[in-house]
């Protein structure tokens, strides 16, 4: 925040000399340690930290990985089976690494839709959503052509599909496709570069991170009541409340990771991909992961490839407006009864278009695909830009603290401790 | 005051709009699964696998070391006629945690198999006792001989097999799995409902020269494999003792119990370690979340939030 000085002490030597020089270690004190942040932040805004986490053991266990993985069209599937079965936890890292990629999108959604309800995207945090969003969508190619690898039926089927999805470009379609395949169908020069891709991307989004966690130091975090830091007392210092709140949140959600990865481990992703990848034989269904399911059913749902290649990039830069077309004036939805409806209703449609994408496009399945698909749209430009205008608000507490207070019941003083412990640096 | 009637009338209205959205949803895609037009192809397989309760099932499973030896006694026996094991190595038999063979039994069971190694000095191939570290041969050559044998139809390599058959669980069942933890269950059921489900087709099907009807096969009505298992087909070794109640039964049921037993172990040798590792790992969790909780009360408990 604006107000929130440097409070950084060196006490070495040694201290004082880093300091002088590149003061990293008063970066990091400042950012993780004395940062006031908002003291009513629920477990929501945890999502933050287990997505750090999240991005940290996919590359840890990714880098590894790669140690003993062969990208080549005859070697991938035998390779990854050899990680399985004979490098020491070989198992465990691929499972890890697995599953791992389900549990970051969990996440990912999760903060996506915390931002939508609190309105997180809307002035000044704009900047800060568009680095998001940019992170998502390098999240999504990571996914994708990390699903690749394994050189399994889904992989390599996935892969034609979606890659085929180019050629729906007028007039240079047909051989940006070729380009991208290195060949004329998906094959070993395609794996080989989707690999070396797979590998640089999650530093590319540990780097829009960093962007991503500066932004939000300068414009403070959002919180429930969606109204700003005014005084020290709604504020309380990153360590300890924030630390402890964010490792509660990392642990709760390693148990549900730990629930995947020990004993249901392969149900989040497809049976067809323990077949080795065979150009000749198509599988009945072609599916993707479960977290592009959404999207792959606004693809479908559009009769014309290139309007479903359209609408499905669409749907994300939908995301990106946000911030614009959100016209009211109040941030979050604690305090918009009618944005709070159709948010619900929006998370129940993407949920929605999550199950069609799931089933063969046919019958009623299209017809609802459509009808969800034409939903999804109105929601962000029709629904979100009118309710700003027509929406009578709630009325707002006039700070962080009077509206904790409030939940606790009125005529509740603060206790003397909480004005000490709430002490901000500046 | 107007204005907030009128918001609650929408309100009102909202919810209204989308129950029916949802009720046309479910409808229509309940109505797209029943009437099925006449000439479309039907959903495969046309009989959903028997579901059985498996030792290796839930978090305590393992696997059943006598019943992954038969398991392994019939494949050696009938399905590598046909079938490759590639991705099993005769070592991987002396794994405590599956088939539990000793080492030296390991080395005799390797030493039946020839093993075709080569160049040698000379440049020849030749032919030498298979050894430990070696991978289970394959029936045939290559792609070819084996279609070649087997009417056009290519035997798949068994390695895989049991995490490789899902059969479409549909709503609401996929969600209850995660729970239930079907997932591992699926593949083995799914061996046993084929091996079992051999049949003479209903009256009025016609199946082609070379198939064999099978409404549990997940791609088809019939498939090119004839029914592999017979009973009294496989030998197993009996306890000894002249009661025969306590036999394993030589019948094609218990076969096929043990061989989608023995896939399930070859397709996931670690699951028994894994699901060790995930009870300490969730035992170690749940006792470190509530340590982390009880600070964080600490931490906030005068601080009102
Ligand atoms: C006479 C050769 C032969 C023998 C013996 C044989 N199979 Fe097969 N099997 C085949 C052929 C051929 C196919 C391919 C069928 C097709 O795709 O139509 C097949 C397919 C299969 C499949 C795959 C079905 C699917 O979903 O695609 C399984 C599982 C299987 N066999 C298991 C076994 C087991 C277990 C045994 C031993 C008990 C066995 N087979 C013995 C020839 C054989």
């Amino acid at each position: 925040m604006a107000e929130h000085t440097s409070t950084y002490e060196p006490r070495t030597g040694i201290e004082r000399w880093v300091d002088a020089r590149l003061p990293l270690p008063r970066l990091l004190w400042d950012s993780f340690v004395t940062y006031p942040i908002p003291r009513n932040l629920n477990y929501a805004y945890t999502f933050g930290a287990i997505l750090m986490m999240m991005l940290g053991a996919q590359i840890i266990t990714g880098v590894v990985l790669a140690m003993h993985y062969v990208p080549s069209g005859t070697m991938a599937f035998v390779s990854v089976e050899a990680i399985m079965r004979d490098v020491n936890y070989g198992w465990l890292l691929r499972y890890m690494h697995a599953t791992g990629a389900s549990m970051f999108f969990i996440a990912v959604y999760v903060h996506i839709f915390r931002g939508l309800y609190y309105g997180s995207y809307k002035e000044p945090r704009e900047i800060l959503w568009l680095l998001g969003v940019i992170i998502f969508i390098l999240m999504m190619a990571t996914a994708f052509m990390g699903y690749v690898l394994p050189w399994g039926q889904m992989s390599f089927w996935g892969a034609t599909v979606i890659t085929n999805l180019f050629s729906a470009i007028p007039l240079v379609g047909s051989a940006i496709v070729t380009w991208l395949w290195g060949g004329f169908a998906v094959g070993s020069p395609t794996l080989n570069r989707f690999f070396a891709l797979h590998y640089l991307l999650p530093f590319m989004i540990a780097g829009v991170v960093v962007l991503h966690v500066w932004a939000l130091h300068v414009v403070g975090q959002t919180n429930p009541t969606g109204i700003n830091i005014k005084a020290k007392q709604d504020a309380v210092p990153f360590t300890p409340h924030a630390t402890i709140k964010d490792a509660l949140g990392m642990v709760v959600f390693m148990i549900v990771f730990a629930y995947f990865l020990f004993y249901v481990p392969n149900y989040l992703g497809h049976s067809d991909n323990y077949i080795q990848a065979n150009p000749l034989a198509t599988p009945s269904e072609i599916v993707p992961e479960w977290y592009f399911l959404p999207f792959y059913a606004i693809l479908r749902s559009i009769p014309s490839k290139l309007g479903g290649v359209i609408a499905m990039f669409g749907a994300i830069v939908m995301l990106a407006l946000m911030p614009w077309l959100d016209t009211s004036k109040v941030r979050s939805a604690v305090y918009r009864p009618l944005y709070r409806q159709f948010f619900w209703i929006h998370v129940l449609v993407s949920i929605g278009l999550g199950y069609i994408g799931s089933q063969p496009p046919a019958g009623g399945f299209i017809i609802v695909g459509r009808i969800l698909t034409a939903y999804y749209f109105i929601h962000f430009l029709v629904i979100v830009p009118l309710l700003g205008l027509l929406e009578t608000p709630k009325p707002r507490p006039a700070s962080i603290t009077e509206a904790v207070l409030e939940k606790h019941g009125r005529g509740l003083a603060l206790p003397e401790r909480t004005v000490s412990n709430t002490k901000v640096g500046g | 005051m107007r204005f907030k009637n009128a918001e609650g009338q929408m309100s009102g209205m909202l919810c209204r709009l989308t129950a029916a959205l949802f009720a046309v949803g479910m409808a229509s895609s309940a109505a797209c699964a029943a009437d099925q037009p006449a000439n479309a192809t039907p959903h495969y397989p046309l009989k959903e696998p028997h579901e059985l309760s498996w030792s290796f099932s839930g978090p305590f499973g393992s696997f059943d070391k006598q019943q992954l030896q038969r398991g392994f006694k019939i494949y050696h026996d009938v399905c590598s006629n046909c079938h490759s094991l590639n991705l099993v190595a005769f070592r991987n038999l002396g794994d405590q945690d599956g088939l539990g063979f000793s080492a030296e039994q390991v080395k005799s069971l390797a030493a039946e198999y020839k093993i075709q190694d080569g160049p040698n000095d000379q440049g020849d191939m030749f032919e030498r006792p298979g050894r430990p570290s070696d991978h289970l041969p394959a029936p045939f050559p290559n792609e070819q001989a084996a279609r070649s044998a087997n009417g056009g139809a290519l035997p798949p390599d068994l390695s895989l097999l049991a995490k490789a058959r899902g059969p479409e669980r549909g709503f609401p069942w996929f969600v209850f799995d995660v729970f239930t933890q079907y997932e591992e269950s699926a593949g083995p059921d799914y061996i046993y409902s084929l091996l079992t489900g051999f049949q003479d087709p209903p009256a009025g099907v016609q199946v082609r020269e070379g198939l064999h009807y099978n409404p549990y096969f997940i791609a088809s009505d019939a498939l090119a494999m004839p029914p592999p298992l017979a009973d009294g087909a496989v030998d197993f070794p009996q306890n000894g003792d002249d009661d025969k109640t306590n036999d394993v039964p030589q019948t094609v049921d218990q076969y096929a119990r043990d061989v989608s037993a023995f896939l399930m172990w070859a397709a996931e040798p670690h699951l028994v370690e894994r699901k060790r590792m995930g009870l300490t790992v969730m035992v170690f969790l749940i006792v470190f979340a509530g340590l982390v909780g009880y600070t964080k009360r600490r931490v906030w408990a005068n601080t009102p939030h």
